[in-house]
C-alpha cells in the first residue's frame, strides 16, 4: 500500500513535469470543450447545448487519458527501458500498473472537474439530478478504456508509432460517438458504425442521465458492451504485454 | 560461500543457441568480468542471473536464490545497470534516486549515493539536460540506491571517452572497496585487465579460458621473432628457453647473427586475440 502511494507520488511528480503529455492528455480535452462550446450554441433537445457538450466532452477525456495517455506512456516507458530496469528492483510489476492506473485516474478526475467547473462558471451547467449515474458511467467508461489502454500499448510495437496509432483510434472515435457533438443527423452508416465504438455506449448511457433522467442500472446492455470491450483489452494486455523494448 | 554459481547454462532463443554450457562461480567481495566480442553471450549470460530469462538447462544460484523465480528478496539485494535504459527525462537526479529509493526496504541515503557517483553539481539538474557519461553515472547510481550486495554492470563504458572511462572505472574500484561482488561484462581488454579479479573469456556461447588476469596472461606463449635469408621468421612456444637455446646455438655454430631477435611475452590482448581468433581456425 505504501508502495502503491509511493509510485503514484511519483507518476504524478513526471506526468505534470513532462509538459507535453500534460497538455496532450489533460488540457486538450478541456480546450476542445472551450472551442466547442464557443463555437456551437443554441438547444438540443429542449435543452442548452451545453447540457450535451460537458458531459460528452468528458467521455472524450475518458477516452484520451485511459486510453490514449495510458497506453502512449506505457509503450515509451516500455521501448526507452525504463520498464525493463525497474523490473529489477523490488517494485512488484502489479502494483507499478496499479499505480499507473491510479495516476491516470487522478488526472481524468482532475480533467473532468475542470470541465465541469468551467462548464458552470461560462454557461451556468448544473449537474443532472441522478450524478451518481452520471459519476457511475464515467467510472464504468474510465475501467472499460483503461483496459483497452493496456491492450492497445502491448499490441503498439514501437514508440514513435504509439501516439499517431492512439490518434487515428481516438479523434474519429470521438466524433461518430458523439464525444463532440450530437450525431442525430449523421448519415445512417456513420450511426452503424458508432454502434461498434465503445464511445458511443459511454455517451448512451450519459445521455440517458442527463436527458431522460434514467439511473445507470437501465442501461444493462450498454454496461455489458463497455464490459466486454475493457475485458477483452484486458486480456489481450495479459497475453502480450512486455516489460522489455521489443527486439530492434 | 559464493555469491554467484553457475553450472552447466544452456539457453536459445529461436533455435540458435546463444550460450553453450557455462560454468562459472563469484566469491563474494569478486569482480568478475565476461570478457568476449559482441554476440557471445555475456548479456544473455547476465540477464539469466538478473532474473530477466528463463534458462534452458543447468543450475544458477545468485546469492543464494534461484533468479529466473523473481523472488522480492532476491532483487532487494541486486543492482543492476542495463546496456541501454533511461529514466524519466523530466525530473531530477536527486528525484530519481529518491523514487527508485522508495523501492527497496532499506535504502542508502540519496545524497550519499550522489555523492558516491559524483553527481553533486548535478543533484537538481533534470536528466534531459544530463551529458551520456552523467547519464551513465546516473544509471549506476540507481543500481547501488538498494544498497545491493551484489552489482551487474552490464558494458558499462561503451562509448565513452577515455577520460569518462577512468572515471567509472574509478568508481568501480570504489564499488569493490565497499565490499559489493560485481560481474561485469566489457569487450575491452584494458578494462577487464585494469578491474578483474577473474576474468572469463567467452566465445560463441562458450568460455574458452578462465583465471586471473595475471594467469591468462602466464598462460599465454612467449613470442621470438628473427630475421633470416631476410624473411620475419615468427616461433610462438610455451618453452622459450629451450627454443632460443637451439636457434642461437645453431646461429653461434654457424657463425651467424640472427638479425632483428626479438622475445616478447604475450599481453592479455594476444591471449584473447587468439581465443577469439581459434574459431576461425576451426
Amino acid at each position: 500500500m505504501n508502495m502503491l502511494a509511493h509510485q503514484v507520488r511519483a507518476d504524478q511528480l513526471i506526468f505534470w513535469r513532462g509538459r507535453e503529455s500534460a497538455v496532450f492528455v489533460f488540457l486538450f480535452p478541456v480546450l476542445l470543450f472551450l472551442l466547442l462550446s464557443t463555437v456551437y450554441s443554441g438547444e438540443y433537445r429542449g435543452r442548452p447545448l451545453t447540457d450535451y457538450l460537458v458531459p460528452s466532452l468528458i467521455t472524450y477525456g475518458i477516452a484520451n487519458t485511459a486510453f490514449g495517455g495510458l497506453a502512449i506512456t506505457l509503450v515509451l516507458r516500455r521501448e526507452s527501458g525504463v520498464l525493463k530496469r525497474i523490473r529489477a528492483t523490488p517494485l512488484p510489476g502489479a502494483t507499478y500498473l496499479g499505480a499507473t492506473l491510479c495516476s491516470t485516474f487522478l488526472v481524468f478526475v482532475l480533467q473532468a472537474t475542470s470541465i465541469m467547473v468551467l462548464g458552470r462558471l461560462l454557461y451556468d451547467w448544473h449537474l443532472p439530478a441522478e450524478w451518481q449515474s452520471l459519476f457511475a458511467a464515467f467510472l464504468i467508461g474510465f475501467l472499460c478504456f483503461a483496459g483497452m489502454g493496456l491492450g492497445a500499448a502491448s499490441l503498439i510495437r514501437s514508440a514513435e508509432g504509439a501516439s499517431a496509432v492512439v490518434n487515428v483510434i481516438i479523434l474519429p472515435m470521438a466524433f461518430l460517438s458523439g464525444g463532440f457533438g450530437p450525431t442525430r443527423d449523421f448519415p445512417k452508416f456513420l450511426q452503424a458504425i458508432a454502434d461498434v465504438l465503445p464511445l458511443t455506449y459511454v455517451v448512451d448511457i450519459v445521455q440517458g442521465v442527463v436527458y431522460d433522467g434514467s439511473p445507470i442500472w437501465e442501461h444493462p446492455r450498454a454496461i455489458a458492451v463497455l464490459a466486454a470491450w475493457g475485458l477483452a483489452g484486458t486480456l489481450v494486455a495479459a497475453r502480450f504485454f512486455s516489460w522489455e523494448p521489443r527486439e530492434r | 560461500m559464493a555469491a554467484v554459481e553457475v553450472r552447466g547454462l544452456r539457453k536459445s532463443y529461436g533455435g540458435q543457441e546463444a550460450v553453450r554450457g557455462i560454468d562459472f562461480e563469484i566469491d563474494e567481495g569478486e569482480v568478475f568480468c565476461l570478457l568476449g566480442p559482441n554476440g557471445a553471450g555475456k548479456t544473455t549470460t547476465v540477464e539469466v542471473l538478473e532474473g530477466y530469462r528463463t534458462r534452458d538447462a543447468g543450475d544458477v544460484a545468485v546469492l543464494g536464490f534461484d533468479p529466473q523465480e523473481r523472488e522480492r528478496s532476491f532483487r532487494e539485494r541486486i543492482g543492476v545497470v542495463l546496456q541501454h535504459s533511461d529514466t524519466w527525462p523530466n525530473v531530477t537526479v536527486a528525484e530519481t534516486l529518491r523514487i527508485y529509493a522508495g523501492y527497496y526496504r532499506s535504502p542508502r541515503d540519496v545524497g550519499e549515493v550522489i555523492e558516491l557517483v559524483g553527481l553533486n553539481a548535478k543533484r537538481d539538474a533534470r536528466v534531459k539536460t544530463l551529458s551520456g557519461g552523467q547519464r551513465r553515472r546516473l544509471d549506476l547510481g540507481l543500481a547501488l540506491v538498494g544498497d545491493p550486495d551484489l552489482v551487474f554492470l552490464d558494458e558499462p563504458t561503451t562509448g565513452f571517452d577515455p577520460q569518462a572511462r577512468r572515471n567509472a572505472w574509478d568508481m568501480v574500484r570504489g564499488l569493490r572497496a565497499l565490499g559489493k561482488t560485481i560481474l561485469l561484462t566489457t569487450h575491452y581488454l584494458d578494462e577487464a585487465q585494469q578491474l578483474a579479479d577473474r576474468v572469463a573469456v567467452l566465445r560463441d556461447g562458450v568460455i574458452v579460458k578462465e583465471g586471473t588476469p595475471a594467469e591468462l596472461v602466464a598462460a599465454s606463449q612467449t613470442e621470438i621473432r628473427y630475421r633470416e635469408n631476410g624473411e620475419v621468421k615468427v616461433v610462438a612456444t610455451d618453452a622459450p628457453t629451450r627454443v632460443l637455446h637451439d636457434l642461437t646455438s645453431r646461429a653461434v655454430s654457424e657463425g651467424r647473427e640472427l638479425e632483428e631477435l626479438e622475445v616478447r611475452r604475450g599481453s592479455l590482448e594476444d591471449v584473447y586475440l587468439d581465443l577469439v581468433r581459434e574459431e576461425e581456425h576451426a
